[in-house]
């Protein structure tokens, strides 16, 4: 089985193919977000590299979000135009769950953050058991301190990672109560290998999805939304 | 007999999703046209980020109809063209990440086309006699340029809009007289139980360019004529100002049109963007071509708003002069006229 991964979500742009058990290539890069000039080309160039033809893909891997949402739009937008060519579908990898899925098999509870500012994290809390990635809490748009709060709750050992920790670092050494550590640059960020492996855990799983029915899912509304319905709830409720 | 090129032309680039398939430049295969103004219209105009959010969830079915209704599918397609300026920037990167991907996956050349070019392009699809060159005024909501065409691909700005755009303008009335968005066929509907001439509003020349417009001027006085009536008191009549606003419109977009025309020696002229649907500004534009002896053109309604036909007609020319664009082309939201 061959999965192409992509992921456009943060300041990482990160293209692998990954068949069965082997990563044939990965190619990740954190250097200025121009995701749309940048992806792309990186997909080219590793599929040159490896000799890639693009129609023996069994499917293709994007994450879905949450992230900044241009960002996830170039990461969907490319993942759809792919599987239009290609009549291929598509596999929605939640992005923090992506992210989790770096530090397989940790025996410490692991915990991506990404900084979703308005003082939010984008977050989820992840536990690894025998062959599995249990979730503990679904990825979500929360304060800091309430996932602390509920890593403080079960009090487990915990590995935090994601563009969340230089922003959020000294908050969590205030707030946490349990051991703690922060995951090394080489699995810290997002990468495109954990997308295009986990999105072949979730292609057999049977969660792949039309390429015209895919889109990104940002666990928030638009501004414009959120204004307009606290007026309608004031309006409601004066 | 000659070869066919079929063109696939995407444009996302503001608050509709398109695609179309157009045969060897001029001839309209499918139009496909998902408009999402019901939605903005909660609002009061287009917000960039539901306008983002929708491109996504309806760009593959969109495409998937454009191939349909032409009859046709991606592997007959010779190249595939794709707005990527002037515009929303997440609007029209939705559009050129799909292009991308799709010219990538189907191993089909991409060619990055200018909206207002698309734009003035539209012209040739009605009217297969028509050459370069010819004076172009593009009237939309995001932009006032008259143009001289002078080939294909080939365009000299005489003049453009110092503020506000025309249509911009016509959003901003509507709103100040309580008729909501879009502006444009609101103002043209209530106008016609108006008077245009009830109300002298201003017609704004610019010093240092005959050719550039200003609307700001003629949209603050509409604004302050409104307020004064509030202040005294006075009803005013919502259809005067609409036609009396459009008329004035009308006067300073003409006028200045016509100026250039006789100027530049021109031959024929023609309108174009979302606001050259408007049927006084038409009539008008075709009163005044006939008094300069000047061939007129305009496009159909449906080739005015915001499409991808248009897309294609200047994707075809593009792509028959050679250009080419890298898996690398951004959305440049600023994008000149003539800029690559």
């Amino acid at each position: 089985m061959k999965v192409l991964g992509l992921d456009s979500s943060g300041m990482v742009a990160s293209v692998a193919v990954v068949e069965d058990d082997i990563l044939l290539a990965e190619y990740t890069m954190n250097y200025k977000k121009t995701h749309s000039q940048t992806l792309l080309p990186m997909l080219d160039d590793v599929a040159k590299r490896i000799e890639l033809d693009l129609s023996t893909l069994d499917t293709i891997a994007v994450a879905a979000g949450p992230g900044s949402f241009t960002g996830l739009r170039i990461g969907s937008a490319t993942a759809k135009g792919l599987g239009q060519a290609l009549d291929k579908e598509i596999v929605p990898v939640p992005t923090v769950e992506g992210l989790a899925f770096n530090l397989w098999g940790s025996r410490a509870d692991v915990c991506p953050i990404m900084d979703a500012r308005r003082n939010q994290v984008y977050t989820g809390l992840y536990h690894f058991t025998e062959d599995t990635m249990e979730t503990l809490v679904e990825q979500c748009a929360v304060d800091i301190r309430e996932i602390i709060e509920k890593i403080n709750q079960r009090g487990a050992e915990v590995v935090f990672l994601g563009d969340g920790v230089p922003v959020y670092k000294e908050q969590i050494a205030e707030y946490c109560d349990v051991p703690y550590s922060f995951a090394p640059a080489h699995m810290n960020r997002q990468r495109g290998g954990s997308i295009a492996a986990l999105g072949i855990r979730y292609l057999k799983e049977g969660k792949a999805e039309s390429a015209a029915m895919h889109r990104p899912e940002y666990l928030r509304l638009t501004q414009a939304e959120r204004e307009r319905n606290e007026r309608l709830k004031n309006e409601q409720n004066p | 007999m000659t070869e066919e090129i079929k063109i696939l032309a995407i444009e996302s680039s503001c608050d509709e999703t398109a695609a179309s398939v157009v045969r060897n430049g001029r001839e309209v295969l499918s139009n496909v046209i998902s408009s999402q103004i019901a939605l903005h219209t909660l609002y009061g105009g287009v917000v960039p980020e539901i306008a983002s959010r929708k491109h996504i969830e309806r760009i593959n079915q969109v495409i998937e109809e454009a191939l349909k209704e032409a009859d046709t599918s991606l592997s007959e397609i010779d190249a595939i063209a794709v707005t990527y300026g002037p515009g929303l920037v997440g609007a029209l990167l939705v559009g050129v990440a799909q292009a991308k991907a799709l010219a990538y996956g189907a191993g089909k050349p991409l060619v990055g086309v200018h909206h207002i070019e698309g734009h003035i392009s539209a012209n040739y699809i009605e009217n297969p006699e028509l050459e370069p060159p010819f004076l172009c005024l593009v009237v939309s909501g995001g932009h006032t340029h008259l143009v001289n065409v002078l080939d294909y691909g080939k365009y000299e700005i005489l003049g453009r809009t110092r503020d506000d755009a025309a249509g911009e303008a016509f959003d901003k009335v509507a709103r100040a007289i309580g008729l909501g968005y879009p502006g444009g066929p609101k103002i043209e509907k209530k106008a016609k139980e108006g008077n245009p001439f009830a109300i002298p509003f201003p017609r704004a020349k610019v010093a240092d360019n005959v050719y550039d417009f200003s609307f700001s001027g003629l949209k603050s006085a509409v604004l302050n004529y409104i307020n004064a009536c509030k202040m005294k008191g006075e009803t005013y009549s919502e259809a005067d100002i609409a036609a009396s606003f459009q008329q004035a419109v009308s006067d300073v977009l003409v006028e200045h049109a016509m100026e250039a025309v006789r100027e530049q020696k021109a031959t024929k002229f023609a309108i174009a963007g979302g606001v050259a649907s408007n049927q006084t500004l038409r009539s008008a534009f075709e009163k005044a071509c006939e008094k300069e002896g000047v061939q007129f053109y305009h496009p159909s309604p449906i080739f005015c708003t915001d499409n991808a036909a248009m897309i294609g007609v200047a994707g075809y020319y593009e792509y028959m002069a050679g250009t080419r664009s890298g898996l690398d082309l951004n959305a440049i939201p600023n994008l000149k006229l003539g800029e690559r």
